[in-house]
């Protein structure tokens, strides 16, 4: 290893980190979901795929990359809205095995339905105007574009903290999440409240999508590793912990990134080593409290 | 009616033998008869922990790839007899399904789908790179096997109708065990762990034991199912530990009836027979059978068998 430096290590840094910021994004959505109706969104990579086609197509169609990122997660979320109002919401109350199988059959047929909409072959992924090529960040060059994609994830994360935090609405998801039946005596339309918790996850779903669509290739089954990716990253955080979706997003990313560099071979596995050592050392996960997980 | 059911169920290894017996003869080809025979057997190996115990594994593809390239791989590159590559099918399988199970069983709930899903992610990936062995994103190659000798007897494995009945025979082995498995005290512990898991605790049964055991015995059984799945395709596609076909033994289970002992096998049955139906008019099979799966889920949880089974006993109680 002749030309490992510290800068070396820096840029890989740095691309771990934009590769976790998506994968803390997708965990964020799974566990606002998991958190509030205690389901387990198996379409989530899914949505993540639809995501990436919407925004694709839309780029292609409109021309403006900024209209396509505010117009998916609009539409994404609207397929979550059907979703959770007609297909999850006769399954609660029958445990936590059906919402899951649904959401599972979700997915297959989300793929075949972007499968006959776009081909098989998927859509070449476009990198927005004015976002290509790399940038001078001091110890190196780096791709533009991860670097927007870092900012990008950082405003809709502290966006989201803001809302569920400083906001009424956050306050009530907060309570329902924690006692719905005080919620409801409140006077709060908790069903209401499921509705929009889903929509939102969902449409942070298809915003990973397509902020993801540049950097990875855009086709049907692009959602299948990577929800078993997420999957590590709420399991590596702690189920329904945002703090642990966020910092477990990042980690993952990271400990990929890291491996590529020094063991190419060994990439995808390494984040599986990951979460199985910390199975083994903390079950519920990093943030995650004894007893949340079942 | 209504005795006839339960003639089938007192005698279920029994009736499950006498049906598969005739079983492709009422199907329109063999070599669906065999794939139906397979993946029943897959489902029904899933059952087990899904069903009887309550716990959803998304990653039981693992068990059925493992059990597919070790007999593949001992074919292929060790020349064993396929006698014996079976039988290091199902070893391999059953220890990925100590160490699998070991980590899976810290966990519960859904926990426990998100953690089975990314260990049999790892099994994907290791089997993947290593393409020396496994031909990798080809696939193994070339697992033949031909002709042999039963007691002096030549046997043509090429014969659609002969292979169905050699796979049969560990089929019923198979079904038989899990049958034995199901009537004996460990399947009544496994239903008290599936019905409240604590109470199972506090009534004296080592909980974390047995779910290691029920993982394992369910591992070791779709890794048969995988064994024989490489004899009769003669090669093993990397899609056979795709978390895809995990999700297969969920959806046939489902379908079929999870918890009772028939229902994988209708549900795996049904579902091939509809995706052989449906690519013939169609490639977009997948849809189709998600939208079944769909409408299962929300209108029949109880799945096919398991609808039958509690409209009978309704009929029962009115009498």
């Amino acid at each position: 290893m002749t030309g490992l430096s510290f800068e070396l290590l820096c840029m890989q840094l740095l691309t771990g980190i934009a590769l976790g910021s998506i994968y803390a994004l997708l965990a964020l959505g799974l566990c606002l979901i998991f958190g509030m109706l205690n389901v387990v969104n198996f379409a989530h990579g899914a949505f993540f795929m639809v995501g990436a086609f919407l925004g694709v197509y839309f780029l292609g169609v409109t021309g403006s990359f900024w209209f396509s990122l505010v117009l998916t997660p609009l539409l994404t979320g609207g397929i979550g809205l059907v979703t959770e109002r007609f297909l999850v919401r006769p399954l609660y109350g029958r445990g936590l095995d059906y919402p899951l199988l649904l959401t599972f059959g979700l997915s297959y047929v989300l793929i075949e339905v972007m499968r006959v909409t776009f081909g098989i072959e998927g859509l070449p992924s476009v990198t927005p105007e004015g976002l290509g090529g790399t940038m001078n960040v001091g110890i190196g060059y780096f791709p533009k574009y991860r670097l927007f994609l870092i900012a990008a994830t950082a405003v809709i994360i502290l966006g989201v903290w803001f809302f569920i935090q400083k906001t009424r609405y956050g306050l009530i998801i907060k309570a329902g999440a924690a006692d719905q039946e005080i919620v409801k005596v409140l006077g709060v339309d908790i069903a209401k409240v499921w509705l929009l918790v889903f929509g939102l996850g969902c449409a942070i779903a298809g915003l990973s999508g397509i902020l993801a669509s540049p950097t990875r290739s855009v086709n049907p089954e692009m959602g299948i590793p990577i929800l078993a990716e997420s999957f590590v990253v709420t399991v590596v955080g702690g189920m329904g912990s945002p703090v642990g979706a966020v910092v477990a997003g990042l980690l993952v990313g990271i400990v990929y990134s890291m491996t590529s560099l020094f063991f190419p071979d060994l990439a995808e596995l390494s984040i599986f080593v990951l979460m199985a050592v910390v199975l083994l050392i903390r079950p519920q996960g990093l943030f995650g409290k004894a007893g949340a997980m079942g | 009616m209504n005795s006839f059911f339960q003639l089938i169920a007192r005698h279920r290894v029994l009736a499950s033998t006498l049906f598969l017996a005739i079983f492709p003869f009422i199907m329109p080809y063999e070599a669906l008869a065999i794939n139906i025979l397979i993946f029943g057997l897959f489902a029904m190996g899933f059952n087990l922990l899904f069903g009887y115990m309550g716990l959803l594994s998304f990653g039981h593809a693992a068990f059925l790839g493992i059990g597919s390239y070790l007999t593949g791989i001992g074919i292929v590159h060790y020349g064993m007899p396929w006698g014996a590559a079976i039988l290091i099918g199902i070893i391999g399988a059953a220890i990925g399904g100590l160490i699998m199970g070991y980590l899976a069983i810290r966990t519960r709930g859904i926990y426990f789908s998100m953690v089975t899903l990314a260990l049999g992610q790892i099994v994907y990936y290791i089997f993947y790179k290593a393409e020396s062995l496994t031909g990798g994103e080809n696939g193994l190659r070339g697992v033949r096997v031909d002709e042999f000798n039963v007691l002096g007897i030549p046997v043509d494995f090429l014969n659609p109708l002969v292979k169905y009945y050699i796979i049969l025979f560990f089929v019923v082995i198979a079904i038989w065990l899990i049958s034995r498995i199901l009537s004996s005290p460990l399947g009544a512990v496994m239903e008290a762990i599936r019905e409240n898991e604590k109470r199972a605790a506090a009534c004296g049964f080592d909980v974390a034991r047995t779910k290691l055991l029920v993982f394992v015995l369910s591992a070791a059984i779709c890794g048969l199912a995988g064994s024989l799945r490489a004899l009769h395709l003669s090669i093993v596609p990397i899609d056979s530990l795709h978390y895809l076909q995990s999700g297969q033994a969920v959806m046939m289970s489902i379908l079929g009836g999870m918890g009772t002992f028939f229902g994988p096998f209708i549900g795996a049955a049904v579902m091939l027979y509809l995706e052989d139906v449906v690519t013939t008019f169609t490639k977009h099979w997948m849809a189709v059978v998600g939208l079944v799966f769909m409408f299962f889920v929300l209108f029949f949880p109880k799945g096919i068998w398991g609808t039958i089974l509690s409209k009978l006993q309704i009929n029962q109680d009115s009498k």
